[in-house]
């Protein structure tokens, strides 16, 4: 019983997450289990089940309600949605392809400001050395996310403590490296 | 069996007192690994939360030294580094063609060959054994076992203990003498990645894991990540502001109460570099 | 010289959707032999089976083609119709174009081609089929029922009440099943015990019934209105005549810490046991599992303290060999335990319980005589949380489906608790409220409207312990998925309703179909609810799949009406499509050189031998003849036979070497 021919041509979020990471929006039934075990849920401007129900509805108005919602970056990636829904539904994997979405459609929320900035110091404190230089990193959040003040009292007990390098170590590979990031940066 | 380490970053820095931990059970039990050449950042969050392909790369060229240096056993003691790596074996594993592109990334081959072990099997495997004789003072206290998320989940892929109530932890530290309480809290999240970010949330969630900890009379909250080390540790005046509290509950190292047990010192094995007091040795 | 009319079916749009009908009825029709060829939109209906009793006489036909389903769905229709038209029934071959090949395909070229091959395999072989009689068989008017729960029970009662022999088999020491465990039942709140005791009583008492309790069906062989069943007769280690249900050896034996499984482990019983009070029959059993004698060989203080002297240690199982006409398979559903969901925290937290323990619980004959009170320190639980979907909907940890009784059972639960603890509060977390059935929906909105039963539409995530407390973290997805954590005193969780643990081994016994669930199939979703695809074997109640006491009982009826139907005939027509072992003229009497390996393989016991002899009375050969009241058709003596003296009616080797060569030969 071939239906497929009554389908329309579908242009939603929800077909490219099946497309790009196999992950199938319909098969949740909105029992609400990754939203009830979800750390973040409380934070969430959209809990895990919300973001389900709102890619079903495949509206273009949604599908963009998603792409700029503040949801997508809190989410940590703790994998407890996954690890407990019934459907096994993917949302983990779900959730890094809709960020990349969000970045590449210049939809970033605006309270996620800091949180990618983060994410982008951290990706240049290594694409220059290979390894992650921790100073560098939280010199350079400061300067992305003009969050000067923050955590001026950690360094001081972290250096006290030997947790705290002032040089960064070079790997010898750091070509590569800089390869490896030119060819992913897509 | 050639047997490789990868450190990872946290382990050179911020969780140096993990390194030295790992470093000295390895050498009292005699045991050798060789440090994965030249070994480079996995990503972390940062990466897969970005840039999908480099969060695959990234691993993918540990990996591959790993496999070009005869290397059939990787020891990945941070847990965030080995969630990372298995994940990438598994899905370069499942798809031929995303291997292929990746391999022509990172300019080397690379087949998945070698066995990626986190820190408890690796304890389990070559510590346990002649753990008993080793022992010197029991470690006799209360401790609440956090596993936090990467060690367990995504359970389909790291196929590793239990994902819910998981024991392997509880285990070793049974057999160290300690008492294992029981812990809702084994694999909630400490809020991982947003440390810096979002310290607020972290703060609250750490909070809660080292509340029910305290509140169940646990002497130490016993890791095995560097991550939620950090955040559950180094954050501990933000959660204690944040939750307008003193909690004044430890967090160890299972390979810290490994060495406290077998008789190193606790500078041996790194507990002075805490920011939380480690009063128990 | 073969005339072959072939009928393709457009099956509404089921076929004609994806397959080009026209095409393939103009392409068959330019077959050599081929003498009409046709398509019709429904060829089931009447003016389609008219077209084909039309066309067998005018066209003169001597072999038939219906190019439509599956031959399960309607072959007897279509062969019936030929015979009304003076063909002989087995003249007439079904070419499966639906399941085969329209369902399964997308509509393009090659389907059609595809259809067009299909037909042409059956052209060919119909072309060899040979007019067959039926066979006509006795039955046997005693039926078995296997299983004494409610389902069992009613199709006992209502075969025994049409005036024929019943043998009902129970494998526990009491019929009752899961029903004598119940407290009330929905949607009416009257007790289950009070309905369900006095038809225990009138099955053990019912003089066309006969009970073996404690009693496990062993081997069937046979066919439908001829099954040969062999049962075991457990020991019950007990003369049952002597016996007089006293109970004195219950209260004497030393062992007293056995989970009690009637009270789902909630309380204690002895080794010597009568499952509960109203147990039919009202006699105990010893549990050689448990029992100190059977451990350790001492103790026999029941023999000791029996009045009657009924206790025999040493009593053997007995196996009963049974001859029976018809079977009802009753034998009902287990609840899948919860320890499989570690987040829920069952097993490990004492006071959070399954819906079977809440029965026991609330029941009046319970562990607690009816009072709600929390396992772990007997308290009576301020704040109660139940869980539905425990289990079910959960292809993850749990299974696919619905388990269909919960959600009524848990709004019963709830309902119960507040009827008991006024002051309480009682949570359910749901994701749908499934309630179809007469005054269902009423009594769930009633538990919520009058008894003010909080009703979450969310799933648990977890449940832990502390301070002594259970604390339920779950979700409200009606207020935007906003956590909802409860501190409750006791948790019951409405786990997943699954196949019996013995469902398969005794399916495979039966030889009954059975789903993925280890549930036993119906014949027909719709059509044959109630019967098997094995003639003779019906099933009743939740071993098909879960079900409530209504529908439990309606479809042990129904079971019952078939058995019923079955025993007005006295003997039986069955199809002719049995093995055949080759006759010729003497001295050759048959290619079989009697070798009897064929004999060894027969699942039915089918295969006898025969001797011929000459004038004086001598043997001068042996070899093997089916006896085709018990052969089912199955061909494997035909495909062992080393000499090729079996042959299969319907399925000779040659129908099947020519459908094969019409697909490689060009046409």
């Amino acid at each position: 019983m071939s239906h497929s021919e009554h389908h329309t041509e579908r242009n939603s979020l929800a077909y490219s997450i099946e497309k790009n990471v196999e992950v199938y929006t319909q098969k949740c039934y909105q029992c609400g289990k990754c939203s009830a075990g979800c750390p973040v849920a409380e934070d969430m401007d959209f809990p895990p089940s919300m973001i389900m129900r709102l890619l079903q509805t495949e509206d273009l108005a949604n599908d963009d309600k998603i792409l700029r919602s503040h949801s997508i970056w809190l989410c940590v990636t703790c994998e407890m949605c996954l690890s407990r829904c019934p459907m096994e539904i993917d949302i983990p994997s779900m959730m890094d392809y809709l960020r990349q979405r969000s970045r590449s459609e210049k939809k970033v929320n605006k309270k996620a400001k800091n949180i990618i900035a983060f994410h982008k110091a951290f990706l240049n404190s290594i694409k220059y050395t290979g390894r992650l230089f921790e100073l560098g990193l939280i010199l350079d959040y400061k300067r992305q996310s003009l969050n000067l003040m923050q955590d001026v009292a950690l360094a001081p007990k972290m250096i006290s403590r030997g947790k705290l390098h002032f040089i960064p170590f070079i790997i010898k590979g750091k070509n590569q490296m800089a390869r490896i990031f030119k060819k992913t940066s897509n | 069996m050639k047997t490789g380490i990868y450190p990872g970053c946290s382990l050179t820095g911020s969780a140096r007192d993990y390194n030295e931990s790992v470093f000295a059970i390895a050498e009292a039990f005699g045991l050798e690994f060789i440090q994965i050449p030249d070994w480079n950042c996995c990503g972390a969050t940062a990466a897969h939360n970005l840039n999908k392909e480099l969060s695959l790369a990234l691993p993918a060229r540990i990996l591959a030294i790993a496999e070009k240096n005869g290397l059939d056993e990787i020891i990945v003691p941070c847990a965030a580094c080995y969630s990372r790596l298995v994940v990438t074996q598994h899905e370069l594993k499942k798809d031929p063609e995303l291997k292929n592109r990746i391999c022509e990334v990172i300019e080397m081959d690379y087949r998945g060959t070698s066995v990626i072990l986190n820190v408890i099997e690796w304890i389990d495997k070559y510590i346990v054994p002649k753990l008993e004789e080793k022992i010197v003072k029991p470690f006799n206290y209360k401790v609440a076992c956090y596993y936090g998320c990467l060690l367990v989940r995504p359970n389909k892929i790291l196929n590793y203990d239990r994902v819910e109530d998981p024991q392997t932890l509880d285990v070793v530290m049974s057999k160290l003498g300690a008492t294992a309480i029981d812990y809702p809290y084994k694999t909630e999240c400490c809020g991982a990645g947003l440390s810096i970010s979002r310290t607020d949330i972290v703060s609250k969630l750490s909070g809660k894991i080292i509340e029910d900890a305290e509140h169940r009379g646990a002497d130490a909250i016993v890791v095995a990540c560097p991550m939620c080390h950090s955040n559950l540790d180094m954050r501990r005046p933000d959660i204690n502001k944040y939750w307008d509290t003193e909690f004044k509950i430890p967090v160890i190292f299972v390979t810290q109460a490994i060495g406290l047990a077998i008789g190193l010192s606790p500078q041996k094995v790194g507990l002075r570099r805490h920011f939380v007091e480690v009063k128990i040795s | 010289m073969a005339r072959i009319g072939v009928f393709i079916c457009h099956c509404g749009e089921n076929i004609s959707a994806t397959v080009d009908c026209g095409k393939v009825a103009e392409t068959i029709g330019k077959l050599k032999h081929v003498a009409y060829s046709t398509e019709y939109k429904y060829m089931c209906s009447d003016p389609g089976q008219t077209l084909i009793k039309d066309a067998i006489k005018e066209h003169k036909l001597t072999g038939v083609v219906v190019s439509a389903c599956s031959p399960r769905m309607h072959e007897p229709t279509f062969r019936k119709a030929c015979a009304e038209a003076g063909l002989n029934p087995f003249l007439c071959e079904m070419a499966n174009l639906r399941e085969h090949c329209s369902w399964v395909h997308e509509k393009n070229e090659l389907t059609t081609q595809k259809a067009i091959d299909i037909v042409r395999t059956q052209v060919e072989k119909v072309k060899l089929n040979s007019a067959l009689q039926p066979i006509k068989v006795p039955v046997t008017k005693t039926a078995m029922v296997i299983g004494g729960g409610i389902a069992g029970i009613q199709a006992a009662l209502d075969i025994a009440n049409t005036g024929h022999k019943v043998v009902m088999i129970e494998r526990s020491p009491s019929i009752g099943g899961h029903m004598s465990q119940l407290s009330e039942t929905f949607p009416t709140l009257d007790c289950s015990q009070c309905i369900l005791t006095p038809r225990m009583v009138e099955v053990a008492q019912h003089p066309n019934i006969t009970l073996y309790t404690y009693a496990e069906v062993e081997s069937v062989e046979g066919f439908i209105g001829n099954f040969k069943v062999k049962i075991r007769k457990k020991a019950k280690s007990l003369d049952e005549k002597i016996c007089t249900g006293c109970g004195l050896c219950t209260t004497k034996c030393p062992q007293k810490k056995i989970p009690n499984e009637f009270e789902q482990g909630m309380g204690m019983r002895p080794a010597i046991y009568v499952p509960f009070p109203q147990a039919v029959p009202n006699r105990p059993v010893i549990d050689k599992e448990h029992c100190t004698y059977y451990i350790k060989g001492k103790c026999k203080i029941c023999e000791v303290v029996c009045p009657t002297k009924a206790i025999r240690f040493d009593q053997p199982d007995e196996i009963l060999d049974l001859e029976i006409g018809a079977i009802v398979v009753a034998t009902g559903f287990d609840i899948k335990h919860a320890d499989f969901f570690p987040e829920y925290g069952y097993g490990k937290y004492k006071d959070i319980i399954d819906g079977l323990q809440f029965e026991r619980m609330a029941s009046a004959s319970g562990p607690t005589s009816g009072e709600i009170r929390r396992p772990s320190d007997g308290q009576v639980p301020k704040n109660i949380v139940f869980i539905a979907c425990a289990g079910s909907r959960d292809p993850a940890k749990g299974i696919a489906y619905c388990s269909k009784i919960c959600c009524m059972y848990t709004a019963k639960h709830a309902m119960l608790y507040k009827h008991k603890v006024h002051e309480g509060r009682a949570h359910v977390f749901y994701m749908d409220i499934r309630s179809g059935g007469k005054n269902y929906d009423e009594f769930v909105r009633r538990a919520i409207e009058e008894d003010h039963v909080n009703y979450i539409r969310g799933r648990v995530s977890t449940v832990f312990e502390r301070d002594g407390k259970l604390i339920v973290k779950g979700v409200d997805t009606l207020l935007g998925a906003q956590p909802v954590e409860i501190v409750a005193d006791m948790v019951v969780l409405a786990t997943a309703g699954v196949a019996n643990a013995g469902a398969e081994d005794l399916a495979q016994k039966l030889h009954v179909s059975y789903d993925q669930h280890k549930f036993f199939a119906e014949a027909h979703p719709k059509l044959k609810p109630v019967e098997t695809n094995t003639a003779g074997i019906f099933l009743a109640g939740a071993c098909q799949n879960p079900k409530d006491i209504p529908d439990a009982v309606s479809q042990a009826s129904g079971s019952a009406v078939k058995v019923a139907a079955l025993f007005s005939q006295d003997m039986l027509t069955r199809e002719p499509l049995v093995a055949v072992v080759n006759r010729y003229a003497p001295p050759m009497y048959s290619t079989c050189v009697g070798c009897f390996l064929c004999q060894s393989v027969c699942p039915y016991q089918a295969i006898e031998r025969e001797e011929f002899k000459n004038r004086e009375g001598k043997v001068v050969k042996t070899v093997a003849k089916i006896n085709e009241g018990l052969c089912q058709g199955c061909g494997t003596c035909v495909a062992l036979c080393r000499s090729k003296s079996i042959d299969l009616l319907g399925y000779s080797n040659n129908q099947v070497h020519a459908e094969v060569m019409a697909l490689l030969n060009e046409y």
